[in-house]
């Protein structure tokens, strides 16, 4: 019986240990496995290349990761054409997600007011999410040339449905007492939205910004396949690049605008915790 | 009789010091839900009177239109003043603003400078004794803490009538008791007339000068009971034969009226 105890106890132990073990090297464990990932990837990466390059002659098509690497920094031709796009590209997407910020948050401010506007402008809000854009964009490079103001008006139109639906979702979700805590004082419209129902919908606002974000450096990028005038970004890169057969080029140019979408995907999520982190916990 | 907002008050009931005056209080909503009927109620100055009733018996609905929320269908409801206070069943309190912001909100709409404000107030968290979590947001406030907030702001209206919509149903005993005996020390300090929502028969007696026992939907009145014993009220009258006969009183109409 003694002994059945002290098992039960050590096994205890051990279990308990283990577990605080894990804790402790669930915090080490963060780091290396998507390391350990983009290794394999590169790997992967290298095998495949010479696959291209040595037995179908192929190279352009997959081109070695330090050729890439080499046109990304330091190619005297390629990289500052490549730093010079980013820039451009960049420009577009934050001058369209700033123009989708203002339109969409208006739009559903607009909206909240009541049900009957709800109503009558929402169902526009689907349509412009449903409408394939890239049908449209011929027509919008006819209209408005094919520069800057396309470019960003692609971008617009791309990434405003998160802004307006969570918004308006952020605005709607105010607790009914709360709501009513102010009615009792007689708090008018423009009051309750600036103290109640605004500063309720930052998180919501926040989530939907980090994702018209992420979608406005897909329009920057959607733009430039159409329109070559004006301030071409990294979508003309790719193209020519391409066209040229240069395969380390097309790479970077592609990984860049990748990044360009990662980094300003993290910085509006960053923006987000810095404004409302405070009260709000996103999880 | 059609539907009636609260009116203000003739002579007679002024005189009174009636606040708050149901007559024959009916409430039907859009969806033919009839919470309330035949409803007469009244709140003196100096009363403190508590309302308790099963869940759903529509208890909540007789503060809503004494508050103005709701509009009744039929009888009338006269309100004598201004300066009601609404205490909601949650504490409602803005979680992007500390506690003497949150606390200052209720002034700060109705336009009050805001150094005035800010003293109204310091003055309120203090008196619930929430002095030294000014700073504090919401969520770094236990459930008892978040609710002492909520009182703040309603007293920085300085009340006549205050409306609780059973504010410490989310609490645990400890916290209640707590928190029961603080709102008896405020209603002793400040005069106010209470309407106090609750399902707890031993809150509604420790608690009021008046009893009020509401049926199941729809809510009508089935017994009203006074409180005989004086205020400031000794926490240990809880444990006294008298209290607990009174209890088993307001219990037992309370079943027979629900059945």
């Amino acid at each position: 019986m003694a002994s059945v105890d002290q098992l039960a106890l050590a096994t205890g132990r051990v279990a308990r240990d283990a577990r605080i073990r894990r804790v402790y090297a669930r915090r080490s464990a963060q780091w290396w496995p998507p390391i350990a990932v983009l290794a394999l990837l590169v790997g992967f990466w290298y095998l495949v290349a010479a696959y291209y390059d040595r037995v179908q002659g192929l190279a352009f098509l997959v081109p070695y990761p330090h050729l890439v690497l080499k046109a990304a920094f330091a190619d005297p031709l390629f990289s500052p054409q490549l730093v010079q796009d980013l820039g451009n590209s960049t420009q577009v997407a934050l001058t369209g997600l700033v123009v989708a910020i203002i339109i969409g948050v208006a739009w559903a401010i607009l909206m909240s007011q009541a049900k009957w506007i709800e109503r009558s402008l929402y169902p526009y809000a689907v349509i412009l999410q449903c409408i394939p854009i890239l049908a449209l964009v011929p027509l919008i490079g006819a209209l408005f040339g094919y520069e800057f103001l396309s470019r960003v008006i692609v971008t617009v139109m791309i990434s405003i449905f998160p802004m307006v639906s969570n918004t308006l979702f952020g605005l709607q979700s105010v607790d009914r007492a709360q709501r009513e805590l102010f009615t009792l004082q007689g708090a008018g419209r423009w009051t309750t939205l600036t103290k109640l129902q605004f500063p309720a919908a930052l998180p919501s606002i926040f989530v939907g910004l980090r994702t018209a974000a992420g979608l406005s450096v897909i329009g920057a990028i959607v733009g430039d396949q159409f329109f070559q005038r004006g301030t071409p970004g990294l979508g003309v890169l790719i193209q020519v690049s391409t066209s040229r057969l240069n395969g380390a080029g097309t790479y970077a140019a592609i990984l860049t605008a990748s990044a360009l979408g990662v980094v300003v995907f993290l910085v509006f999520g960053l923006l987000g915790r810095l404004v409302v982190g405070k009260w709000y916990d996103f999880g | 009789m059609s539907a009636t907002a609260p009116v203000r008050p003739t002579a007679a009931s002024r005189s009174a010091g009636t606040l708050l005056d149901f007559t024959n209080v009916e409430m039907t909503f859009p969806n033919g839900t009839v919470a309330l009927r035949g409803v007469d109620l009244t709140v003196k100055r100096g009363e403190f009177v508590t309302v308790v009733g099963p869940s759903g018996c529509g208890k909540s609905t007789l503060l809503r239109i004494a508050s103005g929320l709701e509009v009744s269908s039929e009888g009338s409801v006269v309100v004598d003043t201004d300066r009601i206070g609404y205490v909601f069943q949650d504490a409602t309190l803005l979680p992007w603003r500390s506690v003497a912001d949150n606390v200052e909100l209720l002034a700060e709409l109705n336009g009050m400078k805001a150094k005035e404000r800010r003293a109204k107030a310091q003055e309120a968290i203090d008196l619930v004794g929430l002095g030294g979590f000014e700073k504090n947001l919401p969520k770094q406030l236990s459930g008892g803490m978040k609710m002492r907030t909520s009182l703040a702001r309603s007293l920085t209206l300085e009340p006549e009538l205050f409306l609780f919509d059973e504010p410490f149903g989310a609490l645990d005993e400890i916290t209640r008791e707590r928190l029961n005996d603080e709102l008896l020390r405020l209603f002793v300090e400040k005069q106010f007339a209470g309407l106090f929502i609750t399902h707890s028969v031993s809150e509604a007696v420790y608690l009021s000068t008046k009893v009020v026992v509401m049926s199941g939907r729809p809510g009508s009145i089935v017994g009203t009971f006074d409180v005989p014993f004086p205020m400031p009220r000794d926490p240990d009258i809880r444990f006294t034969p008298e209290f607990g006969a009174l209890v088993g009183e307001v219990s037992h109409a309370l079943r027979e009226g629900h059945r």
